[in-house]
């Protein structure tokens, strides 16, 4: 009940901010797009057809965004690359929420030893060297989809967890907080009932923030070629597919290159706006 | 001609459809004291910054003020700053905010002198010292070096002071000088600034919450409400017969000190409900010279009967807030024990029954911060029921909860409201509510009424009293203001630097004080009555560092009947006249009124 009440106030502001309706409207296109898109396209992201690659973006076979070295449908693959991408964005969200939230406020409200060795635990995690990290869990299971999520959520709700311990160790001060322990409310009520509902405006920020830096990790690694295989794709190695034929199909590259910029400008523009309606110098 | 004009005054916000001053039109003669009393958003702080130019930006305003015939609404910071510090000057309410703390305050009034070119850079220092000396800093040329931080907050105030005075200005304009200070400091900064008004022509504009500060200070006064001006005219006369409603009804509940208290009379012999047993405070500080303990409360004993007020009276660092938390479990004991009903305590909250907790309740200081943003009135309220009652049905839940926002005065369309959607007052009673709902027989308030305009104050305090006589609850008043303790305890309790000075009851405190500090306390509260005099400087200095306490009784160095005992051993308590006091003189002493 009380974290409806924390979000009522945020959605009700979110829709006066000129910002966030058009960030989350463009967004919800292109997931609109990338879901039924391809259901109305004649073409499969994976059938190649030798006999007319690198055909420029038109609208005869139903090309529109052209095809590539070996002649697959880019406008099919494009939305594949975003479906890779926002399920990135999705999982990304979740674990450093589900995680990351819940592991910063016990941290943070528990505080002492408990504190102390949950936090170095994250700081542990942080002195890990990603990319070795990435490719050495390669070589060892080898190219897997699934890895890549783990491996993004391992390191995502690090900032979140750090980022909510801070803030409950400033709530935990605050007087309501001793009232509820007064009247009664148990050690995980007092978490559950009093602390998280008012890191909601932090949170939500903090993950449309996250949101991007996922997304471009799982590019910078499909572009390194240690993300999904083919004929999967995502935005990153389509980027990189294109890269190798830039100079005879530019819009191989450019495509990709200019959706992905596009969700990435509209998660951080989001971030921005949110971070507007949630001020905490301002009443929500 | 006036020395200021104020004229259809109107000041206004885009971005709320009230103005916060309305049409005010008042003015100020040469060395005449004017003093503007008004609760919080009654436009007073506006219409001061107002007649500096300092609003902000959005502010738009409208009418005239005019300062020695110069028109001030509306000049451009060029003419306004050849008023400002020389002619026109003012101090703030936070002397701590106000000073900038990377700048000694021998430079930082320094650079006044020289900005307005008030005096010759080769004077500059010598000035400086010789008005530093005038408002009271013990040893000038140290204090001329050394950091905002490193003086206490009524030096801070008086070095504020002194930095207003250094262009001798014609008027010398005061917001809430002494709100953030202790009583017995209050009391030496008001009679400074009296002083130095005896001494030159300077007119004063004081602005101010507090009936007392303005009877004992001005000759004239103006009551204000929302913006509105509701009576203006000689403070003698407006005391005497208010002609506004509203005006009469801020000065009959504004708590006084000379009137005696309106308590519920105690049974006689009791078995007391709560035992506080040797109980002391101590914290770790880290400092630059290694870890310190902090003593924020020496070990300390009372006890509370049922239906009994006991108020714990104390200026800043007197360890009033860290007992009341410590008897309800909030932090750690150093020694001792809390008992309730005869049963001792664990020390710890978590570590209690459930059946105990529910007894001893708290009410806190900041009513908004000590109700969970994002809970609404209803569930905040209810909270403690579905703790403490699990079995209750929803539909009994919310009638107990009605039937409390009820008994503390709330309409239940207030049910569904968020805490920062309520009014300070109003969040107090949720507050209250919260801790009343599960009937607890004690009920610990940590100064309950301090953050609350005079008014709704007054409406808490008479909520709490009947909650009281219908339900023989008892009430631990922790609090720095002596006037409230006035009206409602039957025995108060004086610490000073985490020790007791002297228990005694209401009556024999306020006429008979034993204890020096005491005596102090009291004659430094500001009585809103203009035929009562303020007594010049009642007691000097101010509270001792707590890390570093002076040796022997704490409170010697600034007693004015210390003798060489005094500085060498701790009095012990001891009873004397119906109460008991800690001083070695206090059967030779005779401080009754």
């Amino acid at each position: 009940m009380s974290y409806l009440a924390a979000i009522r106030p945020i959605l009700r502001k979110s829709r006066d901010n000129k910002t966030i309706v058009v960030c989350s409207s463009i967004l919800l296109l292109i997931a609109a797009v990338a879901l039924i898109g391809p259901l109305l396209s004649p073409h499969h992201y994976a059938r190649t057809d030798f006999g007319s690659p690198f055909m420029l973006p038109s609208g005869s076979h139903w090309h529109l965004f052209g095809t590539d070295s070996l002649g697959r449908d880019l406008f099919v693959r494009t939305l594949l690359g975003v479906k890779v991408t926002l399920f990135v964005a999705i999982i990304a969200s979740g674990v450093s929420l589900g995680i990351g939230v819940a592991y910063g406020a016990i941290a943070g409200y528990v505080g002492g030893r408990v504190d102390a060795v949950m936090m170095r635990a994250v700081d542990a995690l942080y002195a890990l060297p990603f990319i070795f990290f990435v490719i050495l869990l390669m070589v060892v299971f080898e190219r897997n989809f699934l890895l890549i999520f783990v491996a993004i959520g391992a390191i995502n709700w690090l900032d979140m967890a750090r980022i909510v311990r801070g803030q409950t160790l400033s709530l935990k001060r605050r007087e309501f907080v001793d009232a509820a322990r007064l009247i009664g409310v148990s050690t995980p009520g007092i978490i559950l009932r009093h602390i998280t509902p008012n890191l909601f405006g932090v949170v939500v920020v903090y993950m449309t923030l996250t949101i991007p830096q996922a997304i471009l990790v799982e590019s910078l690694l499909s572009f390194l070629g240690l993300g999904v295989q083919e004929p999967q794709t995502s935005l990153g190695a389509l980027v990189n597919g294109g890269l190798s034929n830039m100079e005879r199909a530019p819009w191989l590259l450019l495509i990709p290159a200019i959706v992905l910029a596009l969700i990435l400008l509209c998660f951080n523009f989001l971030g921005d706006g949110l971070r507007d309606v949630v001020d905490p110098k301002k009443k929500i | 001609m006036s020395l200021l004009e104020v004229k259809d005054l109107s000041i206004r916000y885009a971005d709320s459809a009230q103005p916060a001053v309305n049409n005010l039109s008042f003015a100020v003669e040469a060395g005449q004291s004017l003093g503007i009393v008004g609760e919080s958003g009654s436009g007073k702080t506006q219409t001061a910054m107002a007649v500096l130019g300092l609003l902000p930006a959005n502010a738009n305003t409208g009418g005239s003020i005019r300062f020695d015939g110069q028109e001030f609404l509306g000049a451009t910071p060029e003419v306004l700053n050849r008023y400002r510090a020389c002619r026109i000057a003012m101090v703030f309410q936070d002397p701590g905010a106000a000073l900038n703390p990377y700048v000694r305050i021998g430079d930082q009034l320094r650079r006044i002198l020289l900005e307005h070119k008030i005096c010759k850079s080769s004077e500059a220092r010598e000035r400086t010292l010789k008005i530093l000396k005038r408002v009271g800093l013990p040893d000038p040329e140290r204090q001329y070096g050394v950091f905002p931080h490193q003086l206490s907050g009524g030096m801070r105030q008086r070095a504020m002071i002194g930095a207003a005075l250094l262009g001798e200005p014609d008027l010398l304009i005061a917001d809430e000088p002494t709100t953030a200070l202790d009583v017995t400091v209050q009391a030496q900064i008001l009679s400074l600034l009296r002083e130095l008004r005896s001494q030159s022509n300077t007119a004063l504009l004081l602005i101010t919450h507090d009936l007392g500060v303005v009877a004992g200070n001005c000759d004239q006064m103006l009551m204000m409400d929302g913006g509105q001006l509701l009576e203006e005219g000689p403070t003698e006369e407006i005391f005497a017969a208010p002609s506004n409603d509203r005006t009469a009804r801020l000065i009959a509940t504004a708590p006084r000190i000379n009137v005696p208290a309106r308590t519920t009379p105690l049974p006689a012999g009791t078995a007391p409900i709560v035992e506080i047993d040797n109980v002391s405070v101590s914290f770790r500080e880290r400092s630059s010279s290694g870890k310190k303990q902090l003593d924020a409360v020496r070990p300390l004993s009372f006890t509370v009967a049922p239906g009994e007020t006991v108020a714990i009276v104390g200026e800043s660092g007197s360890g009033k807030t860290s007992l009341a938390k410590a008897i309800v479990g909030l932090i750690p004991m150093r020694s001792g024990a809390v008992s309730y009903a005869g049963e001792k305590l664990p020390g710890r909250v978590q570590s209690r029954r459930n059946e105990i907790r529910r007894q001893l309740q708290m009410v806190f200081q900041d009513p908004v911060t000590s109700l969970n943003p994002a809970m609404r009135v209803a569930d905040i309220v209810a909270e403690p029921i579905s703790i403490h009652e699990p079995k209750k049905k929803k539909a009994e839940r919310e009638r107990n909860v009605n039937e409390m926002l009820r008994h503390v005065g709330l309409g239940l369309d207030l049910r569904e409201r968020f805490p920062h959607e309520l009014s300070g007052g109003q969040a107090q009673r949720v507050a209250i509510a919260r801790a009343l709902v599960i009937r607890p027989k004690v009920l610990i308030c940590d100064e309950a009424v301090a953050a609350l305009d005079g008014t709704i104050q007054s409406d808490i305090l008479h909520l709490l009293q009947a909650e009281q006589a219908d339900s023989g609850l008892s009430l631990v008043f922790i609090t720095h203001d002596l006037s409230v303790v006035r009206q409602i305890s039957h025995r108060v309790l004086v610490l000073y630097m985490g020790r007791v000075c002297e228990v005694a009851t209401n009556n024999r405190l306020f006429k008979r004080p034993q204890h020096p500090y005491s005596k102090a306390m009291i004659s430094s509260v500001a009585v809103p009555d203009p035929h009562v005099k303020p007594e010049d400087v009642p007691v000097v200095g101010e509270v001792s560092s707590i890390l570093n306490p002076p040796p022997g009784c704490p409170f010697h160095p600034r007693c004015q009947h210390a003798v060489a005992r005094c500085s060498e051993q701790i009095p012990e308590m001891e009873s004397a006249g119906g109460g008991s006091v800690a001083c070695f003189r206090a059967n030779e002493l005779d401080l009754s009124y």
